[in-house]
């Protein structure tokens, strides 16, 4: 009992470390990216390449001036940054990352949290995370942050059917609420030689689910609850120093965390295609396994990241007109007509 | 520090203007759910300082009214004050995008008060100079519009074009931003053979870079329906508001003053009033990107045509004389001397001389009782008066709307509070 | 069973702790320097007309009505999804009659116009 415990916490700690690092740097790799688009240099000062910039960053804000307007709900608006980064942290606990390792003689699964309905807890958690925006927004007591909690969460839960419908087809396909399971059925061929990969096997399925899970990280095109243009600072706007920071990095940790739900669930994870074929020792594979999953969920940011600085923003209208009458139709298609080819190929 | 604080606001004029202007039995809010919203002025996308009071109900906008005059530095009453080539810098000052157009119209409405015939080259470069704040001017307008509807990347893109502008404008009039190129009866410096290569530089890349910029926009169907039958006005609608400029010619309505009340060395140049029907955001986006075609086509035009010559009238006792005769002769020492110290005395007299700005109609309505300085100066500045056709737009659009048709009209806050 | 949970409720405490902290430093480390116009909410430079806690449009609701409506039928549907296999034809036309319902009033919704936002 003690014993699992303790390797689950060390576990945490290290997942925790890469996370909250691979944040830090996704923002500067966004700001880099972003400067590569437009034809700008980006933060190149600080420390060689700029890569020093996250922890300057983060060192502004310990040092700046924790404001809460006097109108504002106090507690609440201490509360709404703590929800939204706990939620974004707290949802990679059931995501695999690698298959199982041997250390010391011990099998480890590469999971923090090996349980049976992974699925229902990642829709149930980023059905939470709709809290954060909304409190923040609603406790700030300022017309643009209203707007901007009122948005988002009209949004989120708009978008949560279309996500959830769209996690149905995974699991017809699967059989099985454990991501772990999800994984594992991916690791097959289609025809022999296609990997089994949710995105080929779902293509509806996939492309639903991605828009959804834009829509759910509030990234561009549906930023909407932050619009600079319109809202100043959306939700956020009345939120200094390292509050402002925790909503910077549940941000960046959504995506993050969002990036590793699609790998696993449609890109098959941490497993690289092939590589079974030729005979490598466990540890090694393992390895790989990790590996694999670091970069697809990297190539998955930058997906989204290029996105971001390529197309406009949505209006509130053409958002919901998108949520309610595009992906939700578009969802159930993808459960009918998985539900049919299955039935047919039984 | 008071814990409970609500100031009432609700005194103020502009919340009644608001309040009254809207309310009919329709639009009565029998909810109570409507919420005033103070848009502006210090406001990322209000470009500068204006200010809209918003009525909504949920994201729909019942009514608005426009405040302007947070910027404003009192020009007209300045150049009451000082002779007519002092007020030349404060001309850079208004429509802060385009200082060069402003420059140019200046100095067009005093030689018209003054009866100064400017010589063929300085016109020449006058256009040129026109054009190219028109197309610095526009491209800000276009990527400032993709920027309030969210996409950023393409104000930085046009930005990195009005770079090249800023170079050749240093090395053309010797500043970047606050020109103050022309003088009365000519400009201050001639255009060199190095400027002349740097625009013919400039105006080949640049349809391939605009091209850049609408490859991201027109196509894309997010940016298309943000802005298409948004901020409608029809023709009508904006002649009697008073619209100018891509605005005016965004509602279908062809008047350019370039072509309809010619000035410079326009008649003798080829070129097209571009108009787009629909008066939508999208209509006028579309405008300002043709015109950046025709005035790269106008440029042209005057490089090739452009004539040797003085740059400056041979007027000497209206006109600065050149600094390096000043310090070697006597009589232009004399009458630098006059004209600095009690400026051109232009016959008692008015004019109002307007010129086809990249915002719309820059007028300015100047009365000489004699002497030295303006009895009075109007500037009639298009921003001012397209500002006032935003309530008229906005009725019914959404707040995400506010941003893309205040981008789409282009307002510069420096022009419109003076 | 419960055991594999545990795992989770240390990942929670965690990631509360460390937000707990990083709360805490910001109001620790930072300066303080009250001024009264400093405290007032934002609203473009201008003092704000009103409260933003008035009532706000009744539109936004509509939303969660719809989503409370369908995200019942989406609970149903997940058991389902699990057991596929085991239902076969049976439970695939059952659920596309329950799917076929909600359906009907779907279409009804976006004929009554429940679905054009403004």
């Amino acid at each position: 009992m003690i014993e699992t415990l303790l390797i689950a916490f060390i576990k945490i700690v290290i997942v925790l470390l890469v996370l909250l690092t691979a944040v830090a740097y996704s923002v500067y790799a966004e700001r880099r990216i972003s400067a590569f688009i437009q034809d700008r240099l980006g933060p190149n000062r600080v420390g060689p390449f700029g890569l020093l910039q996250p922890i300057a960053d983060v060192v502004k804000l310990v040092f700046k001036e924790a404001i809460v307007p006097r109108n504002a709900n106090k507690p609440l608006h201490d509360l709404a940054p703590v929800i939204s980064l706990t939620v974004a942290l707290a949802t990679f606990a059931v995501i695999p990352f690698g298959n199982t390792i041997t250390l010391f003689g011990e099998e480890v699964k590469l999971i923090i949290a090996d349980v049976n309905i992974g699925v229902l807890y990642i829709l149930a958690f980023s059905s939470i995370s709709v809290y954060g925006i909304a409190l923040a927004g609603w406790s700030s007591n300022n017309k643009y942050s209203l707007m901007g909690s009122l948005r988002s969460s009209a949004q989120m839960v708009s978008y949560e059917l279309s996500l959830g419908l769209a996690v149905v087809g995974v699991i017809m396909v699967t059989g099985s609420l454990r991501l772990d399971q999800v994984v594992m059925n991916q690791t097959n061929y289609l025809f022999g030689v296609l990997p089994a990969w949710n995105c080929f096997v779902q293509p509806i399925g996939f492309i639903t689910f991605v828009v959804a899970a834009f829509a759910e990280t509030n990234r561009q095109p549906f930023d909407l609850p932050e619009a600079e243009p319109e809202l100043v600072g959306g939700f956020h706007t009345e939120y200094t120093g390292l509050k402002f920071g925790l909503f910077f990095l549940a941000e960046y940790a959504h995506m993050i965390v969002a990036s590793a739900i699609i790998t696993t669930l449609y890109l098959g994870g941490w497993h690289l295609p092939y590589i079974d074929m030729i005979d490598v020792s466990p540890m090694l594979m393992s390895i790989i396994g990790i590996l694999t999953f670091v970069i697809k969920v990297t190539l998955v940011l930058l997906f989204m990241i290029v996105i971001r600085w390529t197309i406009p923003r949505f209006r509130y209208d053409q958002l919901m007109g998108l949520g309610w009458k595009v992906m939700f139709p578009m969802a159930l298609l993808n459960i009918f007509i998985t539900g049919l080819i299955l039935l047919l190929l039984q | 520090m008071k814990t409970d604080y609500t100031p009432d606001t609700s005194k103020s004029k502009i919340y009644e203007a608001l309040i009254d202007q809207y309310t009919s039995i329709e639009s009565d809010d029998p909810l109570g759910s409507d919420m005033v919203l103070n848009f502006g002025p210090q406001h990322p996308a209000t470009h500068g300082v204006l200010r809209l009071l918003l009525r909504l109900d949920g994201e729909r906008i019942i009514g608005c009214v426009p405040e302007v005059g947070y910027l404003h530095r009192g020009y007209e009453k300045l150049a009451e004050n000082m002779t007519y080539h002092e007020y030349i810098p404060h001309t850079d000052r208004l429509d802060y995008l385009s200082p060069l157009a402003n420059n140019m119209a200046y100095a067009l409405a005093v030689e018209r008060l003054a009866g100064i015939e400017v010589p063929p080259r300085a016109q020449y470069i006058r256009t040129i100079c026109s054009e190219l704040a028109r197309i610095s001017s526009h491209l800000m307008a276009t990527g400032s519009m993709a920027m309030d509807v969210g996409a950023l990347t393409v104000l930085l893109w046009t930005f990195r074009e009005r770079e090249k502008l800023y170079d050749i404008f240093e090395v053309l009039t010797g500043a970047r931003f606050t020109t103050s190129y022309s003088r009365i009866g000519g400009v201050a410096q001639d255009l060199t053979a190095d400027v002349e290569k740097m625009i013919h530089e400039f105006l080949d890349y640049l349809p391939e870079a605009i091209h850049e910029c609408e490859r991201l926009l027109n196509r894309n169907r997010i940016f298309v329906e943000r802005c298409d039958g948004i901020g409608i006005i029809n023709g009508d609608d904006a002649i009697a508001y008073g619209l100018t400029g891509p605005n005016l010619r965004g509602s279908g309505v062809g008047r350019d003053l370039r072509r309809d009340r010619p000035y410079f060395v326009y008649p003798e140049l080829d070129f097209d009033v571009i108009t787009h029907e629909g008066g939508d955001s999208l209509a006028r986006y579309y405008v300002r990107l043709d015109e950046m075609y025709e005035s790269v086509k106008i440029v042209r035009q005057c490089l090739d045509k452009i004539p040797e010559g003085e740059i400056h009238a041979n007027k000497p006792k209206k006109v600065l004389p050149r600094k390096e005769r000043v310090y070697t002769r006597m009589e232009e020492m004399i009458h630098d001397f006059m004209l600095v110290n009690f400026g051109i005395d232009p016959p008692a007299g008015e004019v109002y001389s307007a010129v086809e700005n990249p915002k719309g109609e820059l007028g300015f309505y100047i009365q000489s009782k004699g002497g030295g300085v303006p009895w009075r100066l109007k500037i009639r500045s298009p921003s001012f008066v397209n500002i006032h056709a935003l309530p008229h737009m906005l009725k019914g659009v959404m707040v995400s709307d506010v941003v893309a048709v205040i981008g789409s009209l282009d307002p510069v806050m420096g022009e419109a509070d003076k | 069973m419960l055991e594999s949970y545990y795992p989770i409720f240390l990942m929670l405490g965690i990631a509360v702790l460390f937000s707990v902290v990083m709360l805490k430093a910001s109001t620790l480390f930072g300066p303080k320097r009250p001024t009264d116009e400093k405290y007032t909410t934002y609203e473009s430079g201008m003092e704000p007309v009103g409260q933003a806690r008035d009532r706000f449009s009744v539109k936004f609701y509509m939303v969660g009505v719809l989503f409370i409506l369908f995200d019942i039928e989406l609970v149903f549907l997940f058991p389902y999804a699990v057991n596929f296999y085991e239902l076969g034809l049976f439970g695939f036309v059952v659920i596309w009659i329950f799917l076929a319902i909600q359906l009907i009033g779907f279409i009804y919704e976006w004929k009554k116009g429940a679905l054009e936002w403004d």
